[in-house]
């Protein structure tokens, strides 16, 4: 029975009570635990089933490492699953439900698959279900997705709040126990910017648990000292409740921090993802406990001897009356000791070692505990609690000797440094054999941007067990870390520990040594994901040798913990079972986050309306509110058509370009790209990303342009308007913009570092706005202010003036074919622009027009659309717009590409208008069907539709596609492709559609 | 050499000896001497040719090297999404071809690589991208490929965990492949390893090759960190270490290597049933058997061979994730991990001859070829066996960059996984 005892706790408030609900059962516990502490202290030892085989699973650890004891929490859309009951702390209203099984925790039917468990051993699955084929996706599959999975899923959105925050340190120390502290004084002294964070709420970490001394008190004393001095100085941050999530390239660290998770009354985030840029990064994550292998291991009650520890130190929890010890080292003993001196029972410590004879054991000893050496455990009794152990001879294949009746069992397998931050980035490790562990191999730590090292590790992370070293550790480790930022140490003393020495662990991987494969089958390596000892022999016989092929095999290491329990133990047992030795097999890849950390956190702030901001043209609200239907244009959103009452979107298109055609339209143009290029050499760089001439330009002129990249494919078209000798405006698409900045900035920083020219994107410093139609100019007449006149104001030519009284660019360019001034005005006087022409206009029948209208306008006029006619995979001359290429330029980006063989092919697809026999548009995308098949089978073709409409203006479906030598093959019918329906047929005609002669535009 | 059977009959009579009977899944011999074909690279792609060379030619004088451990590359860390709706002729038909080949792939390997085809969607979020699946599902129809563009309310229908409205980008409907979905990477490898060693050829791990022979502009052999051994014909089948190969064969490659990133969540029952390819906002998901939601994203911007990724790449894909399905938020990231894949300037692949006679190269399959691995296999070892290339791989050589022949698929998808 585990329960709550009167005395101690040292991290519990007595005084106040909290309540919460596990399993919909109320129940209670203490400001300062756990869920676990708490669930223990209500004798709820069964807190989940395992993944496979849904075996009844208590906690085995106090910890981050906890594999077994995971709930799901809260409800609705604040549930959370597969959350560790002993890293949650609980508060007054949680709700916690246990996972993983039906009916309910205590009944599973699940658990079935225990009783088949000798058919099911690691990689059944490869094995088996291949026949009947079709039953793999109806059957097989189904049932075993639904009885894999832990927790449930999450069922509405999340409630909460997330935040990223950044920081930047000299030193970023990882972990707040004793080695950490005296880090962060050493660092702190010398005065560096330090950074110190403990993934609990509590600092100290394992030292006051372990009864050590410190400067002659006991080590919280210590704790509290420290952490006054490092309070006051401000170059140290101290963060409790955040963890070292990651370490990345440069001395990149993420940090992860619980903010109202665990005080949920706090308003703000849930959780604030730390972004650290660090000089030094000094880890000191202290060590992990390992379980031992021993059959029956995984029976709840079975827990780390450190976790009895701290579960009665800490929380003043006794996990049973009854506690079985059973280690191969001498901490082991000191929880021996704590039940001890806390009143507990313990029966027995079962060593492995032949003889057990340091100052811990021979305390035991003196307070007449029973010591059993040489021995080991080979069976445990009891299904959803230890009634029983079963001791034998470690030597032997596992006779029982004598059977112990005892409700739990405290195993230590001795300790593995966490080298989980150091692995990330690259940090290599050596095996320390005395302590049978991995630890950081100083000689080869992970490596910036100067070849020098940026990670140390500190304390037990790097593999010291002792207090004492600890604390020389950690100020040795922040010491380094101020010399490599080339600062200067301060003395200090260091305060010296006592702890009480330890004599070698000896290494055991099987519990008993000669076990039989009978209890192979039953020694857990991975609890969560119930592999066991014969998974990991059985994958070395199938010739699964490499670490990371057992990994994969037999899923060790794959469950929310990452091994941080198994990882070391499987290891050792495919050694074994390979005859290598353990550092020859190696460890598999640490991979980042060291805890599991929420998708939300992330994420971050940016979500909803704010998960990248929408970009908004001044008129933005003014189409809002006059009935635009919004279509998302990169990053911008802009109308693609304004409905009236009782309109569908196809009606008002049409109206829009029937108005604009007929009388005027006003189109917001003000997302067009416009990148300014200036200097002496702006009109060489033009020269050099166009395909035609632009040096050549008349200041006051407009020309348009092509951009290709430099296999010739045609990415960006716009006009450029020279404004004076060094400064030029070009016009790009509006999903060009930002593209075609960093193309041009490219080519200048990588290529052309020399020539005196400089881009500024000036997108959205101009409201842009195109009065289009026969009226257009009668309406800028009627605002006023610039002569606009036909001489005055040439087709392709450019004013600067004011109209309507606000300063005013006037280009006379036509994307339409109609009668067209663009007019660029201060971004913030656009509003005031727009409202101005809608009233000049009103009695001219002015309206504005979207986007829809726009590519209908464009394409009665055979006007290309990059992204529609282009694809990335279409040249300049397939769109007949040689015109455009200059003969006379020795080079520009796109020139020698284009004259390779199959671009100067002639026989390639170009760009035709396309008419439907029987009037209906073409279906978007609809392929020209040709006679018989490729040598693969597939349908030939002999072209693609790239944009059709229905034209308002000409009441029929046009189109225009690219067409096998389409030019040249005029009047021609072809057949196009339809959804479900046979073929449709249209003819091959000219791309112009409306006003051939272009007369419209030149009035 | 022949392995024994896998099937549930075997299991059963194991289970009885507590395993003890099983054979390994394939030998580890020393390397011989000579070989009449050299395979560089145990990732799914050299595995699969070695595996057809036999089948397909009878050709079974081959051994595989491998500098580390087989599927241990790209193979072992993609995010397993299969499907075959490609824009372009050649590579609609060659992923068409892995498709159908994964279909029985369990069946023909004697080993379950629990091809599940589930289907995939590519959600479209913009008017661009929506006209652009159109064009895909017209061109399919064309190649043989079962594709369809189906409605927002059906996408809603299929993931019923997304949210179609999103405030940004509103999903306006999704190219469909039913019969497209996801295998388990690590089996595919294996199972490949375990029939060619079946058929007596030898895999080799822990061999890096470290030179190339030649003489007379022909291949020769390798020098590796096993010694030297002799070779008439050797296919370079590396992924993103293509192009040091390439240069130790004395020919330059147009490759970058680049890192990709994917990630997993901590493992929740059933909630999404098919592959989800989110690529305006760049991010895609899918729930494997185990539970965990399936994650990837983009590649770096900078070439590196470090498997590693930058974070704000995972930042962005979870992001723009958390967005289509918000349930998702709560959840854990479990793991992260990179990959260093192959890009070509087209995103389309090479299997071509080289300038070196009698090397032929296979690579160039970026952030997409997991998909393509039987077919792959199938086309190279066509090519090795004939010295030419087969209808699969005619359009896929190298000229075609000197030719300016490209088969750019990025005009279909922005994501090519
Ligand atoms: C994160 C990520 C997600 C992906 N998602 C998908 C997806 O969803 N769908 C999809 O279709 N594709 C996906 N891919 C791409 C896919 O993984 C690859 O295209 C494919 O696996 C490549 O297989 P391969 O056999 O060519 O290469 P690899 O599997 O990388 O094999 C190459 C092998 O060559 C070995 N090698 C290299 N140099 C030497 C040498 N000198 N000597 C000996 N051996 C050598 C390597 O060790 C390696 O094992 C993804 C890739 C990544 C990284």
């Amino acid at each position: 029975m585990s329960r709550r005892i009167q005395q101690g706790g040292r991290l519990i408030d007595r005084a106040q009570r909290e309540s919460f609900a596990f399993n919909g059962r109320q129940m209670s516990g203490f400001a300062g635990d756990t869920l676990a502490s708490a669930l223990l202290a209500n004798d709820q030892m069964m807190m989940g089933r395992s993944f496979k085989y849904h075996r009844p699973r208590g906690p085995v650890a106090s910890g981050a490492e906890e594999p077994n004891a995971l709930v799901g929490l809260s409800a609705g859309a604040r549930f959370e699953p597969n959350q560790r009951t002993t890293t949650t702390e609980i508060y007054t209203g949680l709700t916690a439900r246990s996972q993983n099984h039906w009916p309910s925790l205590d009944y599973d039917i699940g658990a079935l698959n225990g009783f088949l468990s000798p058919f099911l051993p690691a990689g059944f699955y490869y094995k088996t279900f291949m026949h009947p084929r079709p039953l793999w996706k109806a059957l097989f599959e189904p049932v075993i997705r639904h009885s894999a999975g832990l927790g449930k899923a999450p069922t509405e959105g999340d409630a909460d709040r997330y935040e990223h925050f950044y920081f930047f340190a000299d030193v970023m120390i990882v972990g707040g126990g004793i080695a950490g502290l005296q880090a962060a004084l050493a660092a702190g002294r010398a005065g560096a910017k330090v950074l110190l964070i403990e993934q609990t709420a509590h600092w100290g970490g394992r030292a006051p648990v372990d009864g050590v001394m410190i400067g002659g008190k006991p080590a919280d004393e210590w704790i509290a000292a420290t952490l006054d001095t490092l309070n006051a100085m401000d170059n140290v941050t101290l963060r409790s409740r955040t963890m070292g999530a990651g370490v990345y390239d440069h001395g990149y660290a993420l940090a992860y921090e619980r903010c109202e998770d665990a005080v949920p009354q706090a308003r703000g985030p849930r959780h604030r993802l730390w972004r650290v840029r660090a000089g030094q990064i000094i880890t000191a994550t202290g060590a992990i406990e390992r379980p031992l292998s021993f059959p029956g291991n995984d029976v709840p009650g079975v827990m780390l001897a450190s976790a009895v520890r701290d579960y009665l130190v800490n929380w003043a929890v006794a996990v049973g009356k009854r506690t079985v010890i059973v280690t191969n080292n001498d901490d082991a003993y000191r929880t021996a000791i704590a039940l001890h001196d806390a009143g507990e029972a313990v029966p027995v410590i079962v060593d492995a070692r032949p003889d057990a004879k340091g100052p811990l054991p021979e305390r035991a000893r003196a307070l007449g505990i029973r010591i059993e050496q040489g021995c080991g455990l080979s069976g445990v009794k009891g299904g959803k609690r230890v009634t029983g152990a079963q001791i034998c001879r470690q030597s032997g294949a596992g006779a029982v000797i004598e059977e112990v009746p005892c409700d739990a069992i405290a195993m230590s397998g001795g300790w593995s440094p966490v080298v989980h931050l150091w692995s990330h980035c690259g940090g290599k490790l050596t095996w320390d054999d005395a302590q049978a562990h991995f630890r950081p191999d100083p000689s080869r730590p992970p490596i910036g941007h100067d070849g020098a090292g940026f990670v140390i590790a500190a304390g037990s992370a790097n593999g010291e067990m002792l207090a004492g070293a600890c604390l020389q550790d950690g100020d040795a480790a922040g010491k380094a870390a101020i010399k490599a930022l080339g600062l200067k140490a301060k003395g200090g003393a260091i305060a010296q520990a006592e702890a009480e020495g330890e004599h070698p662990m000896m290494p055991v991987w099987l519990m008993p040594a000669d076990a039989t494969p009978e209890l192979k089958m039953k020694i857990f390596l991975d609890y969560q994901n119930d592999v066991k000892l014969s998974d990991v022999q059985l994958a070395a016989r199938e010739g699964y040798e490499s670490v990371e092929h057992t990994k994969r095999y037999t899923t060790l290491g794959m469950a929310t913990d990452q091994g941080k329990l198994s990882n070391i133990n499987g290891l050792a047992a495919l050694s074994q079972a390979l005859g290598a030795d353990i550092p020859d097999v190696g460890t598999t890849t640490f991979r980042p986050p060291y805890t599991p950390i929420s998708i939300g956190s992330i994420a971050g702030e940016a979500r909803g309306p704010i998960f990248q901001p929408i970009r908004q043209t001044p008129m933005h609200a003014w189409h809002s509110e006059n009935g635009a239907d919004f279509e998302p244009v990169g990053q911008w959103r802009r109308p693609y058509c304004y409905l009236r009452d009782g309109e569908t979107r196809a009606d008002a298109v049409t109206r829009e370009v029937r108005n604009t055609r007929q009388a005027v339209g006003l189109l917001d143009a003000s997302t067009l790209g416009k990148l300014v290029v200036k200097g002496p050499d702006a009109g060489k760089l033009l020269d050099l990303v166009y395909t035609n001439m632009m040096s050549t330009l008349k200041p006051g002129n407009c020309r348009y342009g092509l951009m290709c990249n430099d296999n010739g494919f045609l990415i960006d078209d716009g006009v450029v308007a020279r404004i004076d000798d060094q400064t030029f405006l070009c016009h790009t698409t509006t999903g060009g913009a930002e593209r075609i900045h960093a193309h041009l900035e490219e080519w200048l920083q990588t290529e052309w570092w020399d020539m005196q020219a400089y881009v500024a994107n000036l997108t959205e410093q101009y409201a842009q706005i195109a009065v289009v139609g026969p009226k257009a100019r009668t309406v800028l007449e009627k605002l006023g202010g610039m002569d606009v006149g036909r001489d005055t104001l040439p087709f392709m030519g450019w004013a600067e003036g004011e109209l309507a009284g606000i300063p005013a660019r006037v280009y006379r360019i036509s994307f339409s074919g109609e009668l067209s001034f663009e007019v660029a005005v201060p971004a913030s006087r656009g509003q005031e622009f727009w409202n101005k022409c809608l009233a000049a206009g009103a009695e001219f029948g002015i309206m504005p027009y979207g986007t829809e209208a726009l590519h209908v306008l464009r394409a009665e006029k055979g006007f290309i659309m990059i992204g529609d006619e282009t694809d990335g995979t279409v040249i300049p001359q397939d769109l007949g717009l040689n015109w455009a290429i200059s003969k006379k330029k020795d080079d520009f980006i796109g020139k020698r590409a284009q004259q390779r063989s199959h671009m100067t092919d002639p026989n390639r697809w170009k760009l035709v208008g396309l008419e439907t026999l029987d009037g209906t548009p073409l279906e978007d995308g609809a392929y020209a069907i040709a006679e018989g098949t490729n040598a693969n089978g597939q349908r030939k073709t002999q072209g693609r539709v790239t944009s059709t409409y229905y034209s308002p203006t000409l009441d029929r479906g046009i189109a225009m596609g690219l067409v096998l030598n389409g030019p040249d093959r005029m009047g021609e019918v072809l057949e196009f492709t339809r959804t479900d329906r046979p073929p449709q047929h249209a003819r091959i005609v000219d791309a112009v559609f409306y006003d051939k002669e272009g007369e419209k535009q030149n009035v | 050499m022949a392995r024994r059977r896998y099937s549930v009959f075997a299991l059963a009579r194991e289970a009885l000896r507590y395993h003890a009977g099983w054979e390994r899944a394939w030998n580890s011999p020393a390397p011989k001497s000579r070989y009449d074909v050299i395979i560089i690279g145990a990732g799914g792609h050299g595995l699969a040719t070695a595996y057809y060379l036999g089948k397909n030619f009878g050709i079974t004088n081959v051994a595989v090297l491998e500098k580390g451990w087989l599927g241990g590359g790209n193979t072992g860390r993609n995010t397993t999404i299969i499907r075959s709706n490609y824009l372009q002729d050649p590579s609609a038909a060659i992923y068409e071809k892995a498709r159908s080949l994964y279909e029985t792939m369990s069946q023909d390997l004697n080993m379950n690589v629990m091809f599940s085809p589930r289907g995939v969607i590519m959600l479209a979020q913009t008017e661009h991208e929506v006209r652009g699946y159109q064009r895909t599902a017209h061109a399919n129809s064309l190649q043989g490929v079962q594709t369809e563009f189906i409605s927002p309310a059906r996408v809603k229908q299929l993931v019923p965990i997304m949210n179609i409205d999103g405030p940004r980008y509103p999903v306006l409907g999704g190219l469909w492949q039913e019969r497209g979905g996801t295998a388990r990477h690590d089996a595919v490898a294996w199972g490949y390893a375990r029939a060619c060693s079946g058929m007596g050829m030898d895999i080799i791990q822990q061999c890096e090759v470290t030179g190339i022979r030649r003489e007379g502009g022909k291949v020769t052999g390798v020098t590796t960190t096993r010694g030297d051994i002799g070779c008439s014909k050797l296919g370079i089948v590396v992924a993103g270490h293509s192009g040091v190969m390439a240069e130790k064969a004395g020919f330059r490659l147009p490759i970058e290597s680049l890192a990709l990133q994917a990630l997993v969540s901590e493992p929740i029952k059933p909630c999404m049933d098919v592959v989800v390819m989110a690529n305006t906002v760049h991010g895609y998901m899918s729930q494997s058997d185990k539970g965990e939601m399936v994650i990837g994203g983009g590649t770096d911007g900078f070439n590196n061979y470090t498997q590693r990724g930058s974070f704000h790449h995972i930042e962005e894909t979870l992001r723009a994730l958390v967005e289509t399905f918000p349930v998702i938020s709560r959840l854990k990231m479990l793991r992260q991990w990179g990959g260093i894949v192959d890009m070509t300037g087209d995103r389309s692949p090479i299997i071509s001859k080289t300038p070196l006679g009698g090397c032929f190269v296979n690579c160039g399959w970026g952030t997409g070829g997991f998909k393509a691995i039987p077919g792959s296999g199938w086309a190279m070892a066509e090519l090795i066996a004939k010295g030419e290339p087969g209808p699969l791989a005619a359009e896929f050589g190298l000229n075609r960059f000197a030719e300016g022949r490209f088969i750019d698929e990025s005009v279909a998808a922005g994501v090519a996984h």
